[in-house]
C-alpha cells in the first residue's frame, strides 16, 4: 500500500509540541510586554484646545505648580485650573495673542475650556491625590513629589505621560516607598535628590507608614512583626 | 476440531438475562464478549458506523447529530449574549452568588469521574469488563469535563479575564492566590482534562490504526492515518502501548480521587454552615462515580440497542455498574446522613438550621428530589430483577442523574439563601439559567455523537483481548463439544471461521483485522 503521509511527517508531533510551547511563549510574552501600559500609555501626548506650554510657565518662569492646580494637597483630584486662573495674569499679559483667542472664548462665554486629560486611573481603581501629598505627622511628614509620578514637567512644552499609571507601578512603590519619599517643602521641586540623612530618615518613615488598608491579607509582615508592605498595600486600598 | 454441535435450540421458555434471551444455562463465568463472534466480527460490528459514507448516515444518528449540534449552537449564541450583557441575566445576586453556574459545573465534572474510574482504576485492578465501557466512558469525561470547564470559566462574568487563573506574568502584578481553593480547581480540572484526552487518545491509536486500514476513501485515510501516528500494529508497538497505556492509568487513578475533592473544597473551605464539612471529599467522590455510572448507562443502554453492540455490552457489563451505583449510592445516602446526625451532634445552631432549613425551608421540594432519586433509587439495585432490566436501569440512572444534579444545587443554594443576617435573605430564581443547562447538554451530546459517529466506540484492540479465543487455553472454533456455553455459540449461525486464531493473533490485530 502506498504510503499516506511523506516521511519528514514524522517529524510534526515534535514540531507540533515545540511550535506550541514556542508559540505559546511568544503570545504571552507579546502581550506581556507590548500590552503594558509602558507601550500603550506611556509617551500619550495630546494635542490641548490651548497651545499651553508648562516649559515657559513652571520651568522658565518658576510658578508653583500648586498656583493653577490648586487642590492638590487637599483633593482627591490634582484638578485643572477654570479658566479665571488663567486670567489673572492673562487679562494684562499677552492679552492680544492670538494663540489664546480660545482662553478668550472661554471667558467670554463662561464655557470651560476642554483640556484634554492625561493621567487617567481606571474607575475600579480609586486613587485620592491628596493622600499621596503629605502623610505622617512631624518629624515623620513626608511626600511624594510631583515629579515622581508626572515626569519633569518643567521641560515639557506638551505634557505627556511618562509613567505607566499600571497596577504592578502602583504596587512597586506602595511595597517600597522610601525612595520616592521627599520632605513636604519639597513636593513640587523638580529635579530634587535627597541626601545621605534623608535617605535614612525616608527608610524610617516608611517603616511608619501603616494607614488603612494594611490590614488585609496582603500586608505582609516579617517575622518580628515589621511591616513588609506599605502604605495601603491591601486589595480594598485602591479596589473599594 | 471436533464435530460442531450446533444442534441447540432455544428452550420453550427462554431464561431472560436483561434484555437477552439465554439459549444455555451459564456455567462459570459469564462470557464478557457474547454470541458466536470472531476477531473479525468485532472489528465489523464496531466500525461499522464509522465506515458509513458520510450521506448514509444512519437516520437516528443525523437527528440526533442535528438536534445537538442545534443545542451546541444555542450555547454558542447564549455565550454571546453572556459576554455582552454579563451575568446579570442570571437570577444570581446577593445571597446566592453563587448558582447554576456553579452547580453545572460540578455536576458535569462529576459525570466525568465514571470515565475516569473505569479507565484507571478499573484497568489497574484487571477488571476485564471494563474494555467494552471504557472507550466512551472515557469521551463521555472529556466531553463532561469540556461542559464543566466552559460552566466555570463562564460564570467569572468577565470571561476575556479569565488569563487571571493562570500565573501569566501581567501588568497588574498580580499572581493567582495559590492559598485558594478555587484556584487548586483549576489545576485539579485542567490536570485531569489534559491526562484524561492524553488517555483516551493513546487507547485509541490502535483502533484508528484500524480504521485507517479498512478504508478504501482518500480523506478517510489521511484522517484515521494522521490521527494513528504512523501505527502498524508491530509487536515493539504494542510493548510500547501497554507501557504507556499503564503509566497514563496510573497517572489518572489518583485523579479519581483528588479532582472532585478539590472541587469539594471550593464548599468545603469556605466557612459557610452546610458547606464547612469534613466529609465533603469523600461525599463528593462517591457522588461524582454515582452520578458518572448513571451518565455511561444513560448513554450506553441507548447505544448497545441502535449501534447493534448488545453482544460486546451484555447485561454484565450493565449488572456490574449498577452494583458499583448501589454502593456508591448508598455512600452518598450515609453521607447525607450523617450531615444531619453531624448538624445535631455538634449543637452548633447555625449548622443545624441549615439542615433544618434544607429539609422544609423554602427549598424543601429541590432537597426531597435529591433525596428521592439518590437515596431510593440506588436502593433498588439490591434486586436482582431490576438491575438486570434493561429498561429498568436506563430510566434509573436518568433518575440518579436528576438527583445528582439536584444535589449540587441543595449544596450550593440552599446553603447561600439564608445568610448570617436575616435581612439579606433571598429566594433565588434563575432567569435564564435553563437555557445554559440545555446548552452545555447539546455541546456534551453534539461532542459525543460526533464522537460515535467518527471514533470506534468500543475499544476494537481490547475487547480481543479478553474474548475466550484470545486464551492461549482455546480450544478451537467449534472444539467444544462437551462445553455446554462453548457449543451454545452456535445455535445461531455457523462458525465464521474454521480453524483457530494463534492466541498471538491477538496482539497484532489492532493493525490489521
Amino acid at each position: 500500500m502506498a504510503q499516506i503521509f511523506p516521511k519528514w511527517w514524522n517529524q510534526t508531533p515534535a514540531l507540533a509540541l515545540v511550535g506550541t510551547l514556542v508559540g505559546g511563549g511568544v503570545v504571552t510574552f507579546a502581550l506581556y510586554w507590548w500590552g503594558s501600559p509602558w507601550h500603550t500609555d506611556v509617551g500619550y501626548k495630546p494635542t490641548q484646545p490651548i497651545e499651553y506650554s508648562h516649559k515657559l510657565h513652571a520651568g522658565d518662569m518658576q510658578i508653583d505648580c500648586r498656583y493653577c492646580h490648586a487642590y492638590v494637597e487637599r483633593g482627591p483630584h490634582g484638578g485643572v485650573p477654570p479658566t479665571q486662573t488663567c486670567m489673572n495674569c492673562h487679562a494684562q499679559v499677552k492679552k492680544d495673542s492670538p494663540k489664546l483667542e480660545a482662553l478668550r472664548e472661554s471667558w467670554k462665554t463662561g464655557k470651560s475650556v476642554e483640556w484634554v486629560r492625561i493621567h487617567k486611573t481606571p474607575d475600579f481603581a480609586y486613587f485620592n491625590h491628596s493622600a499621596h501629598m503629605g502623610v505622617g505627622v512631624g518629624e515623620n511628614r513626608a511626600a511624594v513629589g510631583c515629579e515622581t509620578c508626572h515626569g519633569r514637567i518643567d521641560t515639557m512644552e506638551v505634557v505627556k505621560q511618562t509613567q505607566p499609571l499600571s497596577m504592578a507601578w502602583c504596587l512597586d512603590c506602595h511595597s517600597d516607598p522610601a525612595p520616592n519619599l521627599r520632605p513636604v517643602e519639597q513636593l513640587t521641586a523638580m529635579g530634587w535628590k535627597g541626601d545621605l540623612a534623608w535617605n535614612e530618615k525616608a527608610t524610617k518613615i516608611a517603616a511608619t507608614l501603616n494607614p488603612p488598608g494594611s490590614l488585609s491579607a496582603a500586608a505582609k509582615r516579617g517575622p518580628n512583626g515589621e511591616l513588609l508592605t506599605y502604605a495601603t498595600a491591601g486589595c480594598s486600598g485602591c479596589h473599594r | 476440531m471436533g464435530t460442531p454441535t450446533a444442534t441447540m435450540t432455544l428452550p420453550d421458555d427462554p431464561n431472560l438475562r436483561g434484555d437477552v434471551v439465554l439459549p444455555e444455562v451459564i456455567e462459570g463465568r459469564e462470557p464478557l464478549v457474547r454470541g458466536d463472534h470472531d476477531f473479525h466480527a468485532i472489528t465489523e460490528m464496531v466500525c461499522k458506523v464509522n465506515e458509513a459514507p458520510i450521506l448514509q448516515t444512519p437516520n437516528g444518528l443525523k437527528f440526533g447529530i442535528a438536534l445537538a449540534a442545534a443545542g451546541a449552537a444555542m450555547f454558542g449564541g447564549y455565550v454571546g449574549y453572556l459576554f455582552w450583557e454579563g451575568p446579570g441575566i442570571w437570577g444570581n445576586n446577593t445571597p446566592v452568588a453563587w448558582a447554576w453556574d456553579i452547580v453545572n459545573f460540578v455536576f458535569w465534572v462529576g459525570i466525568g469521574h465514571a470515565g475516569t474510574l473505569i479507565s484507571a482504576v478499573l484497568y489497574l485492578f484487571r477488571q476485564k469488563w471494563r474494555t467494552s465501557i471504557n472507550r466512551f466512558a472515557e469521551a463521555m469525561t472529556i466531553f463532561a469535563v469540556a461542559c464543566a470547564g466552559s460552566c466555570v470559566a463562564l460564570h467569572t462574568g468577565r470571561i476575556w479575564m479569565d488569563y487571571y487563573l493562570f500565573p501569566i506574568p501581567n501588568q497588574m502584578g498580580l499572581w493567582p492566590n495559590f492559598r485558594s481553593p478555587l484556584e487548586w480547581d483549576v489545576w485539579a480540572v485542567n490536570t485531569y482534562a489534559l491526562v484524561s484526552i492524553l488517555f483516551w487518545y493513546t487507547g485509541l491509536v490502535p483502533d484508528f490504526a484500524t480504521l485507517r486500514d479498512r478504508t478504501t476513501i482518500k480523506w478517510r485515510r489521511f484522517f484515521y492515518g494522521f490521527l494513528s501516528l504512523g501505527w502498524r500494529g508491530s509487536m515493539r508497538h504494542w510493548v510500547t502501548y501497554e507501557k504507556a497505556y499503564q503509566i497514563l492509568a496510573a497517572f489518572s487513578a489518583p485523579l479519581v480521587l483528588s479532582v472532585h475533592t478539590i472541587v469539594s473544597f471550593d464548599f468545603a473551605v469556605s466557612q459557610l454552615p452546610g458547606w464547612h464539612t469534613t466529609i465533603f471529599p469523600p461525599y463528593f467522590v462517591a457522588g461524582a462515580i454515582f452520578s458518572g455510572f448513571a451518565m455511561v448507562l444513560t448513554l450506553a443502554i441507548p447505544a448497545r440497542q441502535w449501534l447493534g453492540l448488545k453482544d460486546v455490552i451484555t447485561i454484565r457489563h450493565i449488572e456490574n455498574m449498577n452494583k458499583i451505583i448501589l454502593l456508591t449510592g448508598s455512600l452518598v445516602g450515609y453521607a447525607y446522613g450523617m450531615e444531619f446526625f453531624m448538624a445535631a451532634y455538634s449543637g452548633n445552631q447555625y449548622e443545624g438550621f441549615t439542615f433544618l432549613n434544607r429539609m422544609g425551608g423554602p427549598y424543601w421540594w429541590a432537597y426531597w428530589i435529591m433525596m428521592s432519586c439518590n437515596v431510593i433509587t440506588p436502593q433498588l439495585y439490591w434486586f436482582k430483577k431490576i438491575r438486570t432490566n434493561v429498561k429498568i436501569t436506563f430510566v434509573l440512572s436518568i433518575f440518579v442523574n436528576i438527583g445528582m444534579w439536584f444535589e449540587r444545587f441543595v449544596i450550593t443554594v440552599t446553603s447561600l439563601h439564608r445568610d448570617a443576617l436575616p435581612s439579606s435573605w433571598d429566594y433565588f430564581v434563575p432567569v435564564t439559567e435553563v437555557l445554559f443547562l440545555l446548552g452545555t447538554f447539546g455541546l456534551f451530546f453534539f461532542l459525543f455523537l460526533l464522537f460515535v459517529r467518527f471514533f470506534p466506540v468500543i475499544a476494537m484492540s481490547e475487547v480481543k483481548g479478553v474474548m475466550a479465543q484470545a486464551n492461549p487455553h482455546w480450544e478451537g472454533y467449534g472444539h467444544a463439544a462437551g462445553h455446554a456455553h462453548e457449543a451454545a455459540h452456535h445455535h445461531t449461525e455457523a462458525p465464521a471461521i474454521g480453524g483457530a486464531i494463534p492466541s498471538t493473533a491477538v496482539a497484532g490485530t489492532g493493525g490489521h483485522s
